[in-house]
């Protein structure tokens, strides 16, 4: 912060551009956005259109990426299935961001109801967070929604754990004092001036929860309770090729790599934000 | 010590008794009747009743809560609908299968992640340092029931070192068992390694740039001894809850990852459970696996009290 001419927010930006970790991750989720979302335009087969004369095709110059048991070419799925996992995995950081911010920050500002809401969220915890999701997904019925929701459940507690400590940390600040001593009420002071403060501990656990959304939505529809086919997601494509082993790896292989880009672009984003924002978590 | 324990035993019951709780709950997430889901649309009235008897839906809540805390307390879960036995044989039978798998991955995990961790450390900022850096936010980024599978097609369909899936006991061979369970354990370990070793690295700087270890050097001592005797002993204590919180990651990947190789444990017996609603057994399951990551969670707060006294004055 020695430089005094630029704003607070206007070094945070240059620093993480200077950040190696942040701009690799940025660039390569950035490229698979652009990809997904105009998915439909740069596909070069339908997803969906099974063409039995060209089943089980290995990779090509017409089907890259090869083709499935019904004919459909894999690299077009794949681009596709990238909308679908990218909006679970989205919104899951929207609905996460929400609930895990309300539910820390109350717990922290409000001494009270710190054991109580701590200690479900603990409860929560100590199921493995796949399995509860897959449970929750399959008990509510497989559909986008309610993949969203099942991991939004599992990711939460963390998220609330991280946003209460920061709390716990910047509601003894000076300044917060100095708002008080300045007549702000509670409600001014938590949002004023303890919220904006705890903005990157939660930027950085988001970026994860997003790594961790894509992981689990793979997991989920490899399993079977994940967004329901034939609308393609990582997971299921990998799921349907798992019987193809044999003659057709491609079809396992290449979705797995496509997660493999996808989460490994977001951990290095996460990072590169956690060496900037967070510095005192850096692992 | 004592009173440590206490506070610690008692934070562990409350948790339990609102996991349980949360497992009760699990059956009120089901759109509308339980039993439409669970049986089909042309069920006579007598089948949903029995059913109804069966899963204790047609007694008050209050009494459902009772009943259900009675039967947990006393180690009973309830009958599998699907399986028609006791939820708890069941899980008990499969658990030697599922544990042998977790525990071998957190061996394997702990041992290469704090090895490689460490070594990164010591090469702060060199070549050795960025490749395990590299490798360990790779291990990170790979869904692991994909890896389980390439290994398939790769080990065992590939060069035939392994078989494709399936379980066998120690009873019948230790090397055919090592063999059935060496790849899921493997790509399980290879996917929670990253983490262990991130974790080692930055607690094994965050000891070596401390003054205890600066005074260590100054007096002249060999930088081996230093690292071994001062360093490592100090780092190593944070792994320790490293350990607890991979313990709960790896849980959840055996159950996937059993399902990758046909292994027949705990999680194929819950996600059996899961795809055909099998309500006892995945309220059991849940329960039961929350149950064995609250333990060894207390197992390792204790130890880490044990050699930490800051931790137990707290």
């Amino acid at each position: 912060m020695s430089d005094t001419v630029s704003t607070p927010l206007g070094e945070t930006w240059r620093r993480l551009l200077r950040n190696r970790s942040f701009v690799i991750g940025a660039v390569v989720v950035s490229l698979i956005v652009a990809v997904a979302v105009l998915a439909p335009l740069i596909a070069p087969h339908d997803p969906l259109r099974n063409n039995f004369r060209t089943r089980l095709q290995p990779p090509g110059e017409i089907f890259w990426f090869g083709t499935d048991h019904f004919g459909r070419d894999i690299l077009s799925r794949i681009l596709h299935g990238g909308r679908i996992s990218l909006i679970i995995g989205a919104s899951t950081v929207v609905v996460t961001g929400i609930f895990g911010t309300a539910i820390g920050a109350v717990a922290g500002f409000f001494r009270a109801l710190d054991e109580p809401i701590m200690r479900l969220m603990d409860a929560i915890m100590a199921f493995p967070a796949i399995l509860l999701a897959m449970a929750i997904a399959a008990v509510m019925g497989a559909s986008v929604t309610n993949v969203v929701i099942a991991l939004s459940i599992a990711t939460t507690p963390h998220t609330a754990r991280i946003v209460r400590g920061s709390v716990l940390v910047v509601r003894e600040m000076e300044y917060v004092e100095a708002a008080r001593a300045l007549g702000a009420s509670e409600l001014r002071v938590l949002f004023r001036h303890v919220l904006v403060n705890v903005t990157g501990p939660l930027i950085v656990r988001l970026t994860y929860v997003f790594a961790i959304a894509i992981l689990a939505e793979a997991a989920l529809s490899f399993i079977g309770v994940g967004p329901p086919p034939p609308a393609p997601s990582f997971g299921n494509i990998i799921a349907n090729g798992r019987d193809f082993m044999i003659v057709a790896p491609w079809i396992t292989i290449f979705p797995g790599l496509a997660i493999i880009a996808v989460v490994l672009g977001l951990n290095l984003l996460g990072d590169g934000l956690r060496d900037v924002l967070d510095p005192r978590t850096r692992i | 010590m004592i009173r440590f324990l206490a506070r610690r035993l008692a934070g562990s019951a409350v948790v339990l008794l609102l996991v349980s709780l949360l497992t009760f709950g699990l059956i009120w997430l089901v759109p509308g009747d339980p039993t439409t889901v669970l049986l089909e649309a042309s069920a006579t009235p007598e089948q949903v009743g029995r059913l109804r008897v069966a899963l204790g839906l047609d007694k008050p809540l209050p009494l459902q809560m009772l009943d259900w805390y009675g039967r947990v307390l006393s180690g009973d879960l309830g009958q599998s609908i699907l399986l028609n036995r006791s939820v708890t044989e069941a899980l008990l039978e499969r658990l030697p299968v599922t544990l042998s798998i977790a525990a071998i991955s957190l061996t394997l995990a702990v041992m290469l992640g704090v090895t490689a961790g460490i070594l990164a450390a010591l090469f702060h900022n060199r070549w050795p340092d960025q490749i395990v850096m590299s490798t360990a936010l790779f291990g990170l980024s790979v869904p692991d029931f994909w890896l389980g599978l390439v290994f398939v097609v790769v080990f065992a369909l590939g060069l035939g070192w392994f078989p494709t899936g399936g379980f066998t006991p120690i009873e019948q061979g230790v090397m055919e068992w090592a063999r059935s369970i060496a790849l899921p354990s493997l790509a399980l370990a290879l996917t929670q390694m990253g983490f262990v070793a991130r974790m080692a690295r930055a607690s094994m700087l965050d000891v070596l740039n401390q003054d205890f270890v600066r005074t260590a050097d100054a007096k002249g001592l060999s930088r081996t001894y230093v690292v071994l005797r001062h360093g490592l002993p100090n780092a190593l204590v944070p792994l320790l809850t490293v350990t607890g919180i991979i313990a709960g990651a790896l849980l959840g990947g055996t159950v996937v990852i059993e399902q990758v190789f046909s292994i027949p444990g705990v999680g194929r017996l819950i996600i059996g459970a899961i795809l055909s609603r099998d309500f006892p057994v995945i309220q059991g399951g849940l329960l039961f696996l929350a149950v064995v990551y609250l333990l060894v969670n207390l197992v390792v707060d204790i130890l880490y009290a044990a050699v930490d006294p800051r931790v137990r004055l707290a």
